[in-house]
C-alpha cells in the first residue's frame, strides 16, 4: 500500500491550467476554423500524453470534470431560438458522444492488438473499453432524450441521429452478447475481437454517414454531425473541447478499475 | 494452387455440396414462398390500398429474412471435422472469399425469385426499374457478403440461430435503411440524381465488408 503522492495533484493543476492556456490561444487566435480543429486535437493529444506520462492524468479528469461543470453551467452562451439555455448540454450529450467514439476506437485497436499478438491483457482493455462506450452511449442517449423533451417536444422524435445511436449501441450490445456466450477465454477474446472490429468500420459509416442523408432536427443537421457548428462561440468551443478530454480520461479511470479487477482475477485463477 | 483457382474450386465445391443436400435448397425457397404468402394474406385484409412504401417495407424485411435464414447455414452444414480438412488443404481467404462468392450467387437468385413472387401476388407498378433493380442487386450481394462472416463468428459459439439475428441486426439495419431509400425511389420514379450518393455508398460498404472479411476471417478459423 502506497500513500497519495499529493506532488501530482499540483502537477495535474499546472497541466490543467496549460490545458485550458493552450487551448484559448488556440480558438482565440486568428486562424480558419478548419486550421484550428486539427490544431486543437494535436495539442489536447500532446496534453493527454504528458499526463500519462507526468502519471497526473487523474487529477486532469478531476479538473476538468470541475470545470467542466461549473463554467458548462456558468459561462455565458449564444442566445438562440428554442434552444436558449439547453445548448449548455453540449458539454455533456454531445461530449460523452465524442468521448464515446474515442473510447470505442480504443476498444478496436486493442482488438487488433490482441489479434496480433495473442495476449489476454489486451483482450480485457478491449472489452472494458467497449463496456465503457456503452456506459457513454446509454447516457449520452439519456441526456440526448431529456434535451429533446425540452426543445423538440418529446423524448424520442425518430431522428434519423437518435435511431442511428440506437443501432450503434445495438451493436455493442451484440457484442456483449456474444462474448457471454463462450465459456472458453481465449476463443470468447478471439472471436469478439473479430466481430468488434467487423462492426467498427460499419458503426462509424452509420454514426458519420447516415444520418447526413436525411433531414435530422438536430443544431447543425446538414453539415458536419459533431463540428464546426456556427452556433458555437470561443467560449463554448473552449468549455466544449475540454469537457471532451475530461470525460475521456473519467471513463478511461474507470474503465482501469475494472480493468485492474479483472487482471488480478486471471492472476488469482492462474491464467496468466 | 493459386489463390484464384482454389477460390473456383472451392465456389464448385459449395454448389456441389448444395446440390447434394437440396432439401436445404427446396426448404429455402418454400420460406420464400410461405413469407410472400403470409404477407400478401395480411395485407389483402385492406385489399386494393397497398401503398407503395408499405409494400417496399415489407419486401426489404423479407429479403433481410430470407438472407439470415439462407447464410446462417453456410458454415454449419458440413461438419467440424470437414472444415478442419479444408483448413489443412487451403488457404482460409480462399474459403472466405469462395463462400462470399457463393452466397452472393445464391443471394441474388433468391432475391429474384422472391422478387416474381412477391410481384405477381402483390402487384405495383415500378416506375423507374432500373434502379429499382439496381438497389436489388446491390442490397441482395450486400447482405450475403455482410452475413457470410457473421455466420462463420455464429458457428463457433453454441447457440446459433437467435445469436447470428443478434449479431446481423445491427449491422444490416444502416444498409437496410438506405435499401428501402433507393428502392423506394425507384418505385416511385423520382429523381435519380437524388441518390447517387447512396447507392455509391452501398458500394463501399460492401466494399468494406468483403475487405474486413478477408482480413478478419483467418483469426476467426484458428480458433
Amino acid at each position: 500500500m502506497k500513500g497519495y503522492n499529493f506532488i501530482n495533484l499540483f502537477k495535474g493543476l499546472g497541466l490543467f491550467l496549460l490545458q485550458l492556456a493552450v487551448v484559448y490561444f488556440i480558438v482565440e487566435s486568428g486562424l480558419s476554423a478548419g486550421a484550428k480543429f486539427p490544431l486543437v486535437i494535436l495539442a489536447l493529444g500532446a496534453v493527454v500524453f504528458v499526463s500519462f506520462k507526468l502519471d497526473c492524468w487523474k487529477e486532469m479528469a478531476v479538473f476538468g470534470m470541475f470545470y467542466t461543470i461549473i463554467a458548462g453551467f456558468l459561462m455565458p452562451v449564444p442566445r438562440l431560438p428554442i434552444v436558449n439555455e439547453t445548448i449548455r448540454n453540449q458539454y455533456f450529450h454531445v461530449a460523452m458522444w465524442m468521448a464515446m467514439v474515442i473510447v470505442l476506437f480504443a476498444s478496436a485497436l486493442h482488438a487488433v492488438k490482441y489479434l496480433r499478438k495473442g495476449d489476454l491483457r489486451d483482450d480485457i482493455l478491449s472489452s472494458e473499453f467497449a463496456n465503457l462506450g456503452l456506459v457513454f452511449g446509454v447516457l449520452g442517449i439519456i441526456t440526448g432524450m431529456v434535451w429533446a423533451n425540452y426543445t423538440w417536444g418529446k423524448p424520442w422524435h425518430g431522428d434519423p441521429k437518435q435511431v442511428s445511436a440506437a443501432i450503434g449501441l445495438l451493436v455493442y450490445f451484440a457484442l456483449m452478447v456474444l462474448r457471454s456466450s463462450f465459456n472458453d477465454d481465449v476463443k470468447r477474446a478471439r472471436i469478439g475481437a473479430v466481430y468488434n472490429l467487423f462492426a467498427f468500420p460499419l458503426m462509424i459509416v452509420l454514426l458519420f454517414t447516415v444520418p447526413r442523408m436525411y433531414d435530422s432536427l438536430h443544431p447543425g443537421a446538414g453539415g458536419n454531425p459533431a463540428f464546426g457548428k456556427a452556433d458555437l462561440d470561443n467560449t463554448m468551443r473552449m468549455v466544449f473541447y475540454t469537457a471532451i478530454i475530461a470525460w475521456t480520461l473519467l471513463g478511461v479511470w474507470i474503465a482501469t478499475l475494472r480493468i485492474r479487477t479483472r487482471l488480478l482475477e486471471l492472476k488469482v485463477y492462474d491464467v496468466l | 494452387m493459386s489463390f484464384v483457382s482454389e477460390t473456383i474450386e472451392l465456389v464448385k465445391k459449395e454448389f456441389t455440396i448444395e446440390w447434394r443436400q437440396r432439401n436445404a435448397l427446396f426448404s429455402l425457397l418454400l420460406y420464400v414462398g410461405g413469407a410472400v404468402f403470409i404477407c400478401y394474406l395480411s395485407m389483402s385484409l385492406k385489399s386494393g390500398d397497398l401503398a407503395r412504401s408499405t409494400w417496399n417495407a415489407l419486401f426489404w424485411i423479407i429479403m433481410l429474412f430470407i438472407s439470415i435464414n439462407a447464410i446462417a447455414k453456410s458454415f454449419m452444414q458440413e461438419g467440424k471435422e470437414r472444415d478442419y480438412y479444408y483448413f489443412t488443404i487451403t488457404s482460409p481467404a480462399a474459403i472466405i472469399i469462395s463462400k462470399i462468392i457463393y452466397n452472393n450467387i445464391l443471394m441474388l437468385s433468391l432475391a429474384v425469385i422472391t422478387f416474381i413472387f412477391y410481384y405477381t401476388i402483390l402487384h405495383v407498378e415500378i416506375k423507374d426499374p432500373e434502379i429499382f433493380f439496381l438497389s436489388m442487386i446491390l442490397g441482395a450481394s450486400g447482405f450475403a457478403s455482410c452475413l457470410t462472416l457473421i455466420s462463420g463468428i455464429a458457428s463457433k459459439a453454441n447457440n446459433n440461430g437467435a445469436l447470428m439475428a443478434v449479431l446481423s441486426f445491427p449491422i444490416l439495419i444502416p444498409m437496410l435503411l438506405i435499401l428501402i431509400r433507393t428502392s423506394f425511389h425507384g418505385l416511385m420514379g423520382l429523381d435519380r440524381t437524388m441518390i447517387y450518393d447512396e447507392l455509391a455508398s452501398l458500394g463501399g460498404i460492401n466494399i468494406i465488408v468483403i475487405g474486413a472479411s478477408y482480413v478478419l476471417f483467418p483469426y476467426l478459423w484458428r480458433s
